[in-house]
C-alpha cells in the first residue's frame, strides 16, 4: 500500500494547484491592496512613498455611517433572498425531474443577459411615471407617494433580484438531497408542517443554508453598480465611495484603506460568532457527556 | 361496530386508473400483532398509509377507539409509523430522536429524560444514546425507529417492511426481538409485509391481500392449512395444485377428476356437488415418498401414485423431493427424524410411491 510519506505527496500535487491560484489571485492582491494604504499618492494617479498619511485623512465622517448603511443593507439583501430563496428551493426539489429542469433553467436565463443591462431596465420599470410606482402609490397606505427609484428601497429590490438565483441554486441543491420522508417521520411523530419544517427541513439543508448566505452576502457588501445606478443621492454604499476615490480622485491608496476597514468590520462580526459557535459547541459536548455519565449511573442503579 | 379497537369501513382508494385498495372492510383487536401480508403493490402499502394519515381514502371510513379518524391529518392522530428507511433525523442524536414526540408534546423535562432513558435501556442502546444515526448499523438504527415510535405509547404502531433493509441473520434476530416489544409493550402492532415467513411468525392474525382486497383473514396456522383461495395457498408456502372437477361424493369424502393425474380422493368440508370445478392444494410435507406402498393399516381410502423421483434437494433438515407422477412434477418434503445414514436413500430415477390422506388436502373452489 501508499507509505503515508507518498500520500502526504500525492496530496500536495493535487492540491498545489488550487493553492497557486488561491495565492495568485487572492492572497497577492489582499497584501497589495494593505501595503497601499500605507503609502501616500501623487497628483497623476500613482502610489506615492512609504506614509501613514492615507490613514490620516481617512477621517471623512460620512464614512462610518456609509459603512454601517453597506452592512445593514447587506444584512437585508441576504435576509430578503433566503427567505425567499427557501420556498422557492423547496417547492423545485418536490417537483418531478421534468419541472425541475424547467424551473432551474428559468432561474438561471437571466444570466444569458449583461447585468448591468438587466440593473438599467429596472431603472426604466422603476420610473417615477412607471406603471411599479403607480402600483406602490395605489398600495401606499399612508399616502405619501415617495419615489422608488433612487432611494434605498430600490437598492435592496434590485439587490434581492440580482441576487436571488445565488442563493436558491444551494439551497436546492441541499434540499434535492433531503429526504423528504423525515418531514413526513415528524409528521407522524405529532409534528405540524411548520414545526418539522424548522426542525427537520432547515437543519437539514444547513449547508446550503450557509453557502447561499455567503454567496449572497459577499457581492452584496462590494455592490457598487446597482446603488450606482439606482441608489441615487440617498443610498451610497462603501462599493461607490471605493470607486469614487479611486477613479474620479485618483486615489489608489485612499481607495485601498476604505476596502481593508469594510473587510475588516465584515470580519470582525463574522470572527467573533465563530468564537462564539465553537465555544457553544464545545459546552454542548461537555453537556452530552455528562447526560451519558448520568444515563451510565442510571443504568448501574437499575441493574443493582 | 363502534366497540371494536381498529375498523376500516368499506375504504377504497384509487390513484389515477388504479384501484390500489378496493372496499376493504375489516377490524384489529387492542393489543393485537395484526399483519397485511401481500406481493408488492398488493395495496397493503395504500392501508397502512391510510391509518397513517399520509393518504385519504376516496370513501369509506377508518374508526380508531370508535372515533372516526378519516380526515384527522398524521400529527392528529395517536398512530405511528416505523418506516422502511427507518427515516431518522439525521441532525439529531439518538437521545433526541426518540425525545421528538415527547417535546412535542410538551412534556415536563424530567418526564421526557425518564422516558427516553427507559426505552433506551429497553432496546439496549443506552451508550449509544448521544451518536447520530448514521453512526449507527442497521438493526441499531431499526431499533431506535421503533422506540422512537414507541416512546409516547400511541395506540398503534404500524410497521412498513420494517426488517426488508436487513441481512438474513439480523433480520431474524430482529424478529424475536419484535416480539419480545411487542409482549412488552403490549400496543397494537399493525405490521405489513410481503414476507410470510415473517408474517406467520410474528402475527396473531394475517390479511392476506391481494389486487387491493382482502383474499383471507385468520390465524397464521389457519391460513396455511385453510387457505380461503387458489392465491393464498399459493402465496404463502409451497403446495402442489390439482385443478379438476367433482366427479363423485360420498359421506364427508369426494374423488376428484384432475385433467392428466388419476383420480384423488379429498376431504369434502365445504359439501360441494357433484360437477363443481376445484383446486385441491396439498402441501409437500403432507405427501409421504416411500420405496415400499404404503402399510395396509392407511387404510384403502389414501391417495396412492407409482411415480419417478426427477429431483432431490437435501436440505439438510429435510429432502425435498421433486416426482414425476403421471403428467405432474409433484414436490414433497421428507423431514429426517432418524439417523440419515442408516436408511436405505431414496435417489434419481427410483420407482417410488407417494401419497397421503384425503383428510391432507384442501380443496377451494375453482373461479369460474
Amino acid at each position: 500500500m501508499n507509505s503515508p510519506l507518498r500520500t502526504r505527496r500525492a496530496e500536495w500535487l493535487v492540491t498545489a494547484p488550487s493553492f497557486l491560484w488561491l495565492a495568485l489571485f487572492f492572497a497577492v492582491p489582499a497584501v497589495i491592496v494593505l501595503a497601499f494604504t500605507f503609502h501616500g499618492h501623487d497628483i497623476s494617479g500613482g502610489v506615492g512613498e512609504w506614509s501613514l498619511s492615507t490613514w490620516r485623512e481617512l477621517v471623512d465622517p460620512d464614512y462610518p455611517t456609509i459603512i454601517w448603511n453597506t452592512i445593514r443593507i447587506s444584512v437585508e439583501v441576504t435576509i430578503w433572498s433566503i427567505v425567499l430563496a427557501v420556498p422557492c428551493a423547496y417547492a423545485i426539489a418536490r417537483m418531478n425531474k421534468r419541472w425541475r429542469a424547467i424551473v432551474a433553467g428559468s432561474i438561471m436565463l437571466p444570466f444569458w443577459t449583461s447585468f448591468v443591462v438587466r440593473v438599467f431596465a429596472w431603472k426604466t420599470m422603476l420610473h417615477p411615471d412607471g406603471w411599479l410606482q403607480a402600483c406602490y402609490n395605489f398600495l401606499s397606505i399612508s399616502g405619501e407617494h415617495s419615489t422608488i427609484l433612487d432611494s434605498e428601497t430600490a437598492v435592496v429590490l434590485v439587490s434581492v433580484y440580482s441576487f436571488l438565483p445565488f442563493a436558491i441554486m444551494p439551497i436546492y441543491t441541499a434540499a434535492e438531497k433531503f429526504d423528504f420522508s423525515l418531514l413526513e417521520a415528524a409528521r407522524d411523530l405529532g409534528a405540524k408542517n411548520f414545526y418539522a419544517f424548522r426542525k427537520i427541513f432547515l437543519p437539514g439543508i444547513r449547508q446550503g443554508l450557509v453557502s447561499a448566505v455567503l454567496m449572497v452576502f459577499i457581492p452584496a457588501i462590494g455592490s457598487y453598480v446597482i446603488p450606482q445606478m439606482l441608489g441615487g443621492t440617498n443610498c451610497v454604499l462603501i462599493g461607490n465611495k471605493i470607486f469614487m476615490r479611486a477613479i474620479q480622485n485618483r486615489n489608489i491608496p485612499h481607495a485601498s484603506a476604505l476596502a481593508t476597514v469594510m473587510a475588516v468590520s465584515v470580519l470582525i462580526p463574522i470572527g467573533l460568532s465563530m468564537w462564539w459557535k465553537k465555544r457553544q459547541d464545545m459546552r454542548d459536548r461537555q453537556r452530552l457527556e455528562a447526560q451519558t455519565a448520568r444515563l451510565f449511573t442510571a443504568g448501574e442503579g437499575a441493574a443493582k | 361496530m363502534s366497540n371494536e379497537f381498529l375498523v376500516f369501513d368499506h375504504v377504497t382508494k384509487r390513484f389515477g386508473a388504479l384501484t390500489a385498495v378496493n372496499d376493504v372492510s375489516f377490524s384489529v383487536n387492542k393489543g393485537e400483532f395484526f399483519s397485511l401480508l401481500g406481493p408488492s403493490g398488493c395495496g397493503k402499502t395504500t392501508l397502512l398509509r391510510m391509518l397513517g394519515g399520509f393518504e385519504k381514502p376516496d370513501s369509506g371510513r377508518i374508526f380508531l377507539e370508535g372515533k372516526d379518524i378519516t380526515g384527522l391529518a398524521p400529527n392528529e392522530r395517536r398512530v405511528h409509523t416505523v418506516f422502511q428507511n427507518y427515516a431518522l433525523f439525521p441532525t439529531m442524536t439518538i437521545w433526541d430522536n426518540i425525545a421528538f414526540s415527547l417535546r412535542l408534546a410538551k412534556l415536563p423535562k424530567k418526564e421526557i429524560e425518564e422516558k427516553v432513558d427507559a426505552i433506551l435501556e429497553m432496546i439496549q442502546m443506552s451508550e449509544h444514546a448521544w451518536k447520530y444515526p448514521n453512526q449507527l448499523s442497521g438493526g441499531q438504527k431499526q431499533r431506535v425507529a421503533i422506540a422512537r415510535a414507541l416512546v409516547d405509547r400511541p395506540k398503534v404502531l404500524l410497521l412498513d417492511e420494517p426488517l426488508a433493509a436487513l441481512d438474513l441473520k439480523l433480520r431474524q434476530h430482529m424478529l424475536l426481538e419484535l416480539d419480545t416489544i411487542h409482549d412488552q409493550v403490549g400496543i397494537t402492532f399493525m405490521y405489513v409485509t410481503h414476507d410470510q415467513g415473517e408474517a406467520m411468525s410474528l402475527s396473531d392474525r394475517i390479511a392476506v391481500i391481494n389486487r387491493g382486497t382482502i383474499e383471507q383473514l385468520d390465524g397464521p396456522a389457519k391460513i396455511y392449512e385453510a387457505p380461503a383461495s387458489r392465491f393464498v395457498a399459493s402465496f404463502i408456502g409451497d403446495t402442489n395444485f390439482f385443478s379438476g372437477e367433482i366427479v363423485a361424493t360420498e359421506g364427508d369424502y369426494c374423488t376428484i377428476r384432475p385433467e392428466g393425474f388419476p383420480d384423488i380422493r379429498a376431504y369434502n368440508d365445504k359439501q360441494l356437488k357433484v360437477g363443481q370445478k376445484v383446486d385441491l392444494s396439498v402441501r409437500p410435507e403432507k405427501i409421504r415418498v416411500t420405496l415400499a406402498p404404503p402399510p395396509p393399516e392407511k387404510g384403502a381410502s389414501i391417495n396412492v401414485y407409482p411415480s419417478t423421483v426427477q429431483d432431490i434437494v437435501y436440505q439438510g433438515v429435510y429432502t425435498k423431493y421433486w416426482i414425476k407422477s403421471s403428467d405432474f412434477r409433484i414436490a414433497a418434503l421428507k423431514p429426517h427424524s432418524r439417523f440419515l445414514l442408516d436408511q436405505e436413500p431414496i435417489t434419481w430415477n427410483d420407482k417410488v410411491f407417494v401419497w397421503w390422506h384425503p383428510d391432507d388436502g384442501y380443496m377451494v373452489e375453482a373461479k369460474q
